[in-house]
């Protein structure tokens, strides 16, 4: 790990230094350009301009998060976090990975802060407290809102990993005790790239970092500012189980004969048709499988708020009621409204055959 | 909140309540009312009141005799597009576990090829249901703003229904909430326009089979 004061030369230079063949570039810039559904071409492009590129500043910063998202990139098979770290950027700051500790670590970070000042991609994972000033989540003495609004000051970027950070993720979940917010609606005056999941696909953060390294600037991204190359498809659309929810062929528990078949999970809740993810044509742990393959819907992880959305387990056509005895109580008023009705109409019904029987009696009277 | 959220959450509880209440509140203020006494002598060999509503809501179920084609079309259209709304709604097995989530029971759903089908039938039906309303003079005379507001309250689900089925025109979970918020609009209409028919139809022809009937007349 740099200590920030030597950014480590090109990433050119660091391969040469551990014996890495231009032929292995190409062949890991193929790999890159095809996760990210750049043109063939763009391999060589890529090579190229990596050998020549000096490495990046990261600094990453973790709040209210589990470790998850590192654990995701730490089990990356490809590029490896290895290769991430030694070729492609220079990780000058991150809590869980760096040996050193205490007010040694601050120092790291100042120094990495100073030395590429403008320059250091910010990477956070976690959401951000914001409830009584953000003292529910705290390092070194200062609040993860205070070190985000002044670390982000100077960063190029920040980017966004996990769904904490780029949605607020489970902390935000109601009731949401500590405030919890995403990173990007305290950082409004850089760009800021969201790559959510729980956890995020390894591939998706690697391949981030070495689009914004190879061609200086930020990758496409959708409305929810997420990379479209990794987010621009839903779960569903790549899904290799989409063939039986066409015929309409559904598992309709975990253990029946649809789930031994293979067909399709949407009765048992999977939020596929609404989840933007790489995770059924990248999968994981090297491209082994991913929960629908495993036999459990999609819980929808990339999306803003699912840990909200009415139960994991609810079908998406389902309506998620707030309270259904609002329901019972709308029939109990209008039985209420119909009887008044009722009533109302007798009355008027009972006045009238009296105003007429008094008419005619009166009539009566006045004959001779 | 996203739009789907909103949707599958509170446009549709509030439009399920709406529904409910007003549906409630007209069944009961309407079979509550005072009935006006018929004061007409029953003529002799007419049928009891039970039978000559129920004998006159069967005959209503087709055309009788000497009417034209456009009459039988029109008739045999409405038995089209109403299968087919009944086809989809309980035959699709997204709406079936919509239905599992409020009343707690289900059935087997139908192959989604056999509901598309369906609704493209069905949509075919609507649109001939409001040429024929808007092209026939008598149609056009007798038609109001509810006729027009229910053809479209009912045509919009089934429209966005399919568009979502086959992510036509936007992405899924906005095609998705659109087509909830849709049906919310038709929960919320329903008890106080023309959708009504579908508790009043059985009431109605019942009444004037029950009206004619006492008076020795078939109809």
């Amino acid at each position: 790990m740099s200590d920030g004061n030597h950014p480590g030369g090109t990433i050119g230079e660091a391969l040469l230094a551990r014996g890495i063949s231009r032929r292995s570039l190409l062949k890991y810039t193929g790999y890159l350009a095809s996760i990210l559904a750049l043109p063939p071409m763009a391999s060589r492009a890529m090579a190229d301009a990596l050998a020549k590129a000096p490495r990046q500043s990261v600094i990453w910063l973790s709040f209210q998060e589990c470790t998850g998202c590192t654990e995701s990139l730490t089990r990356s098979f490809n590029p490896t976090l290895e290769d991430m770290i030694f070729d492609l950027i220079s990780l000058d700051y991150h809590e869980t990975l760096m040996a050193v500790s205490g007010a040694a670590a601050e120092e790291a970070m100042q120094a990495a802060r100073a030395a590429n000042k403008g320059k250091y991609v910010l990477v956070v994972d976690g959401s951000v407290s914001t409830a009584e000033g953000g003292i529910y989540s705290t390092n070194a003495g200062k609040t993860n809102l205070a070190t985000l609004k002044d670390m982000a000051s100077d960063a190029a970027a920040v980017l966004s990993v996990g769904t904490c950070a780029a949605f607020g993720g489970i902390p935000h979940a109601k009731p949401n005790p500590t405030g919890a917010v995403p990173v990007s609606e305290i950082v409004t005056d850089k760009p800021v790239i969201n790559i959510p999941g729980c956890p995020p696909i390894p591939e998706a953060i690697a391949g981030t970092v070495a689009y914004i390294i190879t061609f200086g600037k930020l990758p496409d991204l959708d409305h929810l500012s997420r990379p479209k190359a990794f987010f621009g498809d839903s779960i569903h659309d790549r899904c290799y189980r989409r063939p039986f929810y066409d015929k309409g062929l559904f598992a309709k528990s975990f253990d029946d004969e649809g789930a031994r078949n293979g067909w399709c999970l949407y009765e048992v809740g999977c939020k596929g048709p609404v989840t933007y993810n790489a995770c059924a044509t990248l999968k994981w742990n090297g491209g082994v499988s991913f929960p629908i393959q495993s036999g459990h819907g999609c819980l929808g992880c990339s999306e803003p708020d699912f840990w909200d959305r009415g139960g994991f387990y609810k079908p998406l056509s389902a309506s998620v009621m707030g309270n259904p005895a609002i329901i019972g109580g709308a029939a109990v008023a209008g039985i209420v409204a119909g009887a008044a009705s009722v009533a109302l109409a007798r009355k008027r019904r009972a006045e009238a055959l009296a105003a007429q029987s008094k008419a005619s009696a009166a009539a009566q009277e006045k004959m001779p | 909140m996203s739009l789907l959220d909103f949707a599958r959450g509170p446009a549709i509880e509030v439009a399920l309540a709406v529904f409910t209440l007003g549906v409630m509140w007209r069944l009961i203020s309407l079979l509550g009312l005072p009935w006006a006494k018929d004061r007409t002598v029953r003529r002799a060999g007419a049928p009891s009141d039970f039978s000559a509503g129920v004998s006159g809501f069967i005959r209503h179920l087709w055309v009788p005799k000497g009417f034209g084609m456009t009459s039988r079309f029109a008739l045999i259209n409405g038995y089209v597009f109403h299968l087919g709304l009944a086809i989809i709604f309980f035959g699709f097995v997204q709406h079936i576990l919509f239905l599992r989530g409020l009343f707690g029971v289900s059935w087997p759903g139908l192959p989604t090829s056999v509901i598309s089908i369906a609704a493209v039938v069905t949509l075919g039906s609507l649109v001939a249901a409001l040429v024929r309303r808007m092209t026939s003079p008598v149609m056009r005379l007798i038609s109001t703003a509810n006729d027009y507001f229910t053809w479209l309250i009912t045509t919009l689900p089934v429209l966005t229904g399919l568009l979502a089925v086959s992510h036509l025109g936007a992405r899924y979970e906005t095609l998705l909430a659109i087509h909830i918020l849709t049906v919310a609009a038709l929960l919320i209409w329903f008890p106080f326009g023309k959708l009504m028919h579908a508790f009043l139809v059985f009431l109605t022809r019942a009444e004037t089979g029950v009206f004619y009937g006492r008076r020795g007349v078939k109809i």
